[in-house]
């Protein structure tokens, strides 16, 4: 991940107008979600088109994991609805199985499984779920470790790799299942600041090549220059969701504004 | 003491050996079979349907409070009466250590699965594996590395609970033993051998899982 990146080139490439045509990707419709008597998401509604990467932004606890969650069905909800490439996530006759090997999800601690090698666990999934064969699914791991730049830690543990690395490994075992989506929670808040811009660079590229994605993070660089749009979260409430331009020049909440400029000051 | 008699001992060694060997295969064959069950009890308690949960829980706790020399009796002389026909001593004290034995293993492995994060289950659940294979792949690998060393011990302990089939009449070790010294009259010096044996093989067992507990912290 040497080549510098100019983050905006990925967006010139498109316009507004042609971002409405595409079809949904992602539909979250009133959704609602208590753990207990918590509200934890509360009427939330935002959508993601295909190839579009929306941020999701918003103070500790405001619900944004929660959300990414009830995406994939690793949390159920209690109303609305959310439908993935035209599958209904709460529906009991949905394979959730099969619907979750399609959304990738990449995690703030990475998440690799510590007593398998990157390669393996890149190559689990695909030979356990879809059922490759093994040659096959060791082809496309090494391909996709070149993509990130892991070529030569295949052979390696996942507790000899820099938080950098283990991340880039991660993006690359999600990116195994040919995801249709993928899911960011916080990707970037658990590195060392020095290792933030290579797993943002593969992030960007991902982008580029027109991966859908939802990303929770508060790296507002990346929202800026990358995301298509902008959802701004607060007490489990969806407060805001603008194109990237328009939130960053003027916010339309007050908390919306109070939390940018906090966040702005940190960076 | 001058007690040990090593000519006699080792003209009754053939003998004894035997018996040796009927305790370890009584061991390794009541580890594998009680770790296996334990792994699935654990398993269910853990991420099964709340009944079959409850059950689980039921059978843990329950033999958990009884002693194991009545699980071994009970089972050879109840078994012929279910069944109809006799079931060997070693078949059936194999069964009642490994349930028995199960019991103790399921705990174990189930602290090992607590310890493993939850995040794990995530990833593996939400890369499209199964419950069950989410376990089998991801959760249960490393909840046994953590807990090798606590398993072996229990295992050591198992080994010494072995002895207690002389209620069945098995001729595993201490039962050769004590056969031997009432046959040729040498009681002390037979004790004090079998002592000495279950005090080394023990001994060692143990020094091995320090060893394994150390080296698995240095990595
Ligand atoms: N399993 C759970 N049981 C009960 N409450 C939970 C659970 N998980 C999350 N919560 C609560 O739900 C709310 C939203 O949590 P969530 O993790 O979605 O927030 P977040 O926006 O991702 O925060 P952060 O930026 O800290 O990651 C919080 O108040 C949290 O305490
Ligand atoms: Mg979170």
């Amino acid at each position: 991940m040497t080549i510098p990146l100019r983050l905006d080139s990925r967006k010139a490439a498109r316009s507004e107008p042609d971002l409405v045509q595409r079809p949904v990707a992602i539909a979250i419709d009133h959704v609602s979600k208590k753990y207990g008597d918590l509200d934890v998401l509360k009427d939330c509604s935002m959508t993601v088109r295909r190839a579009e990467v929306v941020v999701v932004c918003g103070p500790s606890g405001s619900g944004k994991s929660t959300l990414l969650k009830c995406v994939n069905g690793l949390e159920g909800f209690q109303a609305g609805a959310i439908t993935v490439a035209g599958t209904s996530v709460g529906d009991r006759r949905t394979d959730l199985t099969k619907l979750r090997s399609q959304i990738g999800m990449v995690f703030q601690h990475f998440e690799l499984y510590p007593h398998l090698t990157v390669l393996q666990n890149i190559t689990l999934a695909p030979i356990r779920v879809l059922g490759r064969a093994k040659s096959e699914a060791i082809d496309k791991a090494m391909s996709l470790l070149r993509r990130v730049g892991l070529a030569d830690k295949a052979g390696c543990y996942p507790g000899q790799l820099s938080g950098g690395q283990q991340q880039r490994a991660a993006i690359a075992r999600a990116l195994a299942m040919d995801p249709i989506a993928m899911l960011f929670d916080e990707p970037t808040s658990a590195l060392d600041p020095e290792t933030i811009s290579e797993v943002l660079d593969v992030m960007t590229e991902l982008a580029r090549d027109g991966m859908t994605m939802m990303v929770v993070t508060h790296e507002m660089g990346f929202a800026r220059h990358v995301a298509d749009r902008v959802v701004f979260m607060d007490g489990g409430c969806i407060l805001e969701e603008a194109p990237a331009e328009a939130f960053f020049a003027q916010p339309s909440t007050e908390r919306a504004r109070s939390f940018l400029s906090k966040i702005l000051r940190q960076q | 003491m001058g007690g040990i008699d090593l000519d006699l001992i080792a003209a009754t060694a053939p003998f004894l050996w035997d018996g040796l060997c009927t305790s370890f295969q009584l061991l390794l064959l009541a580890m594998a079979g009680g770790i296996s069950l334990g792994a699935i009890l654990a398993v269910v308690r853990i991420a099964g349907p709340k009944p079959l949960a409850a059950l689980a829980a039921t059978y843990v706790n329950g033999l958990r409070s009884i002693p194991l020399i009545m699980v071994i009796l009970w089972f050879y002389l109840l078994m012929p009466l279910a069944t109809g026909r006799p079931i060997g001593a070693f078949t059936s004290a194999l069964v009642a250590f490994t349930i028995f034995e199960a019991a103790y293993y399921s705990e174990i492995i189930r602290a090992g699965i607590q310890s493993v994060s939850k995040q794990q289950l995530a990833a593996a659940t939400a890369s499209g594996l199964s419950q069950l294979q989410a376990y089998r792949f991801v959760v249960l690998p490393q909840a046994f590395r953590k807990m090798t060393p606590i398993l072996l011990s229990q295992s050591i302990a198992l080994f010494q609970d072995t002895s207690l089939v002389y209620v069945v009449g098995l001729r595993d070790f201490m039962t050769a033993v004590s056969v031997t010294a009432n046959r040729e009259g040498h009681l002390v010096a037979f004790y004090l051998f079998a002592a000495l044996v279950y005090f080394v093989l023990c001994c060692t067992g143990a020094q091995s899982v320090q060893l394994l507990k150390k080296s698995m912290v240095s990595q």
